[in-house]
């Protein structure tokens, strides 16, 4: 059986939100859905996973502070050999460390906000050249569109779920075959 | 569905749907470019190009055409710098610290105050990278590897702290306001029909699709950022502070400096987002999203930051006489009885007394009023740094030391320079970025349209 691709349009998010939970309370999987900005409530019903990126965040900072406390080290303790600057000898770490941090924050925070922006763009392959995939333009404005395949739905031919689709106010509906 | 409280102003007036958001916001994108636009761009840039021809002669010249002397070795410079850095300030704490805390108010406003921040950190950063005199080294600052023997920075010197913490907060600045931009950027290249600025709008745009997935992680990288970008905001002022309060300058030489910079850079910052909001509300019709309300918080804050300003000047007068250290409280009755007494008098009415005004709920609803106090906020906190900088160095512990300082034509062309290029490229901001946050505004638009909130009140929950 060809795979069809079902969107079905909304120009209200709690249209949207209301539709999207009465089909999957029939068992219809929803594939994907576009909007022009975060829908809060969505994510639990369709299916979709708290995110891991804060977990990225807080690796990312405990390696900037590794790396800048292995640096303040090096540059100041053990490649300098506790060179005295004003009076102030670095011979061990720890007792000129509260003049390193400063910057060991700073580099924590640097690594922990680049390095999180980086996995999220790359996570979401939103990269510079990558062209644009949502399934009309109307959906960055003010329309949210619903994603249903009847790929993933094997259960339901696509008549079924516009039969489903038809009382939950869509502002459109379209059904191509992919 | 949430619903905020009746009693609260409604952040967006008038009746707006969606799509009246993305016309409304997308408008000076899409149409002509207005004739105050190109001659306010016209003037900036002649006045940037000045700026710029400054800094050519400085370099081809030599540190010497500023009038800095053996005593007073840093002056407008640094005074420059401190006050670029503090207007960049309220970008971040309208960004992220106001999302910590919910405020919805600052949808409307942070988009345009990030762009300011970022525009303001690096006319900041002329100024010490100019100061170093042979600017070509200036890379000599980082930890590299190099072939002098191995020679590495100073951890210890807190200018080294700042260079770590400046360029942090631009790079991270930048990458909060950019990410941020992504889903609006995919508004315009959507909307637009010529295919070059189209292709433009998409590369910008970087393919986004506002897949439920990718919001959830927008969400939550936003989040990050400003939980990261909240007690960067906060240490960066703190180290700058500290570039003065680690040395043994009397009248530098205090603890209160860092919590005292902070709130001297929001409440310039809040000043100078005003002076802009206002200018811009008006010239690109965004009265409905921009409107008295939220002028209103903002002169709160400014009332507020402005009082802890006060209260830090009184303090440190106070304690440079109890402290009976007699260097320590001579450097402050030089301030307010000494040559340069003028300048602090000029700093204590700006930004003690004017702000206080603002108590008046007539005075911080006007917006012509706040558009002046907003001018007169900025000068007194540029008087404040001036005032710190150059009366504390300016009389040494022997009166052999004693110098003072004139501005000559190239320290005043410099400053009114980055003022050019920094209203040239927010001048260029406003014309081509969606000034609002489109995607942001639109969220809460249910909750916050006026209305939405007259229909909700209406029928029953």
């Amino acid at each position: 059986m060809a795979n069809k691709v079902i969107h079905a349009m909304y120009d209200d998010e709690q249209k949207l939100l209301e539709a999207a939970r009465s089909l999957v309370a029939k068992g219809v999987r929803v594939k994907e859905v576009y909007s022009p900005f975060p829908i809060h409530g969505l994510d639990p019903v369709i299916g979709i996973k708290r995110t891991r990126l804060a977990i990225c965040a807080f690796l990312y900072a405990t390696t900037g502070t590794t790396l800048a406390i292995l640096g303040t080290w090096y540059f100041m303790v053990s490649d300098w050999g506790g060179i005295n600057i004003g009076g102030k000898p670095n011979f061990v770490w720890y007792e000129n460390a509260p003049a390193f941090v400063p910057v060991i924050f700073e580099f924590s925070v640097f690594c922990a906000a680049h390095g999180m922006a980086l996995t999220f763009l790359l996570r979401n392959g939103t990269l510079p050249g990558m062209p644009a995939t949502n399934p009309d333009p109307r959906t960055t404005d003010d329309k949210f569109v619903m994603e249903i395949t009847t790929e993933q739905n094997p259960g339901f031919p696509a008549q079924d779920i516009e039969d489903l689709l038809q009382p939950t106010g869509m502002y459109e509906l379209s059904i191509k075959d992919n | 569905m949430y619903r905020e409280s009746p009693v609260r102003t409604p952040l967006v007036l008038g009746h707006k749907t969606y799509h009246d958001i993305s016309n409304d916001i997308c408008a000076p994108i899409e149409g002509k470019a207005h004739r105050q636009w190109k001659i306010a761009l016209t003037i900036a840039s002649i006045v940037a190009l000045y700026g710029i021809g400054c800094i050519l002669y400085l370099v081809g010249t030599g540190v010497g055409v500023w009038g800095l002397n053996n005593q007073v070795d840093w002056a407008w410079d640094i005074t420059n710098f401190v006050w670029w850095i503090g207007i960049g300030h309220a970008g971040t704490l309208i960004s992220a610290v106001l999302l910590l805390f919910r405020q919805r108010w600052r949808m409307a406003i942070n988009r345009s105050a990030e762009a300011m921040t970022i525009f303001a950190v690096l006319m900041a950063a002329i100024f010490p990278v100019f100061h170093m005199g042979r600017v070509w080294v200036a890379f000599w600052t980082l930890p590299l590897p190099n072939t002098l023997g191995t020679l590495w920075p100073n951890f210890n010197s807190a200018l080294m702290w700042d260079v770590f913490a400046i360029s942090t907060y631009f790079t991270v600045s930048l990458v909060f306001w950019y990410l941020g931009l992504i889903p609006d950027f995919a508004t315009i290249r959507d909307r637009l029909v010529k295919p070059s600025w189209k292709r433009v709008y998409s590369i910008l745009s970087f393919g986004w699709s506002g897949r439920a997935k990718h919001w959830t992680r927008f969400e939550e990288v936003s989040l990050v950022l400003a939980g990261v970008a909240t007690p960067l905001v906060f240490s960066v002022h703190s180290i700058v502070s500290m570039d003065f309060a680690t040395s043994v300058v009397p009248g530098w030489h205090t603890t209160i400096f860092p919590p005292y910079f902070v709130s001297g850079a929001i409440f310039s910052g809040f000043a100078m987002v005003l002076t802009l909001v206002l200018i811009m509300r008006k010239t690109m019709r965004l009265e409905a999203y921009i409107h008295v309300k939220h002028v209103e918080y903002m002169n709160i804050v400014i009332i507020v930051t402005g009082s802890i300003v006060g209260v830090a000047y009184l303090t440190e007068l106070f304690i440079s006489w109890y402290s009976g250290v007699e260097y320590e409280s001579y450097a402050f009755i030089n301030r307010f009885s000494g040559p340069l007494a003028w300048a602090y008098w000029c700093m204590m009415t700006c930004n003690v007394i004017s702000p206080q005004l603002f108590w008046f709920k007539k005075l911080r609803t006007n917006l012509a009023f706040t558009f002046i106090m907003s001018i007169i906020v900025n000068i007194g906190m540029w008087f404040e740094r001036f005032v710190i900088i150059v009366t504390s160095i300016h009389r040494s512990y022997i009166p052999s030391g004693w110098g003072e300082f004139k501005a000559t034509s190239i320290d005043i062309g410099l400053f009114i320079g980055t003022i050019g290029i920094f209203f040239t490229m927010f001048l260029i901001f406003a014309r081509f970025f969606p000034v609002i946050a489109l995607n942001e505004l639109k969220s809460i638009l249910k909750t916050s349209g006026e209305s939405y909130k007259k229909q909700n009140e209406t029928t029953p929950h």
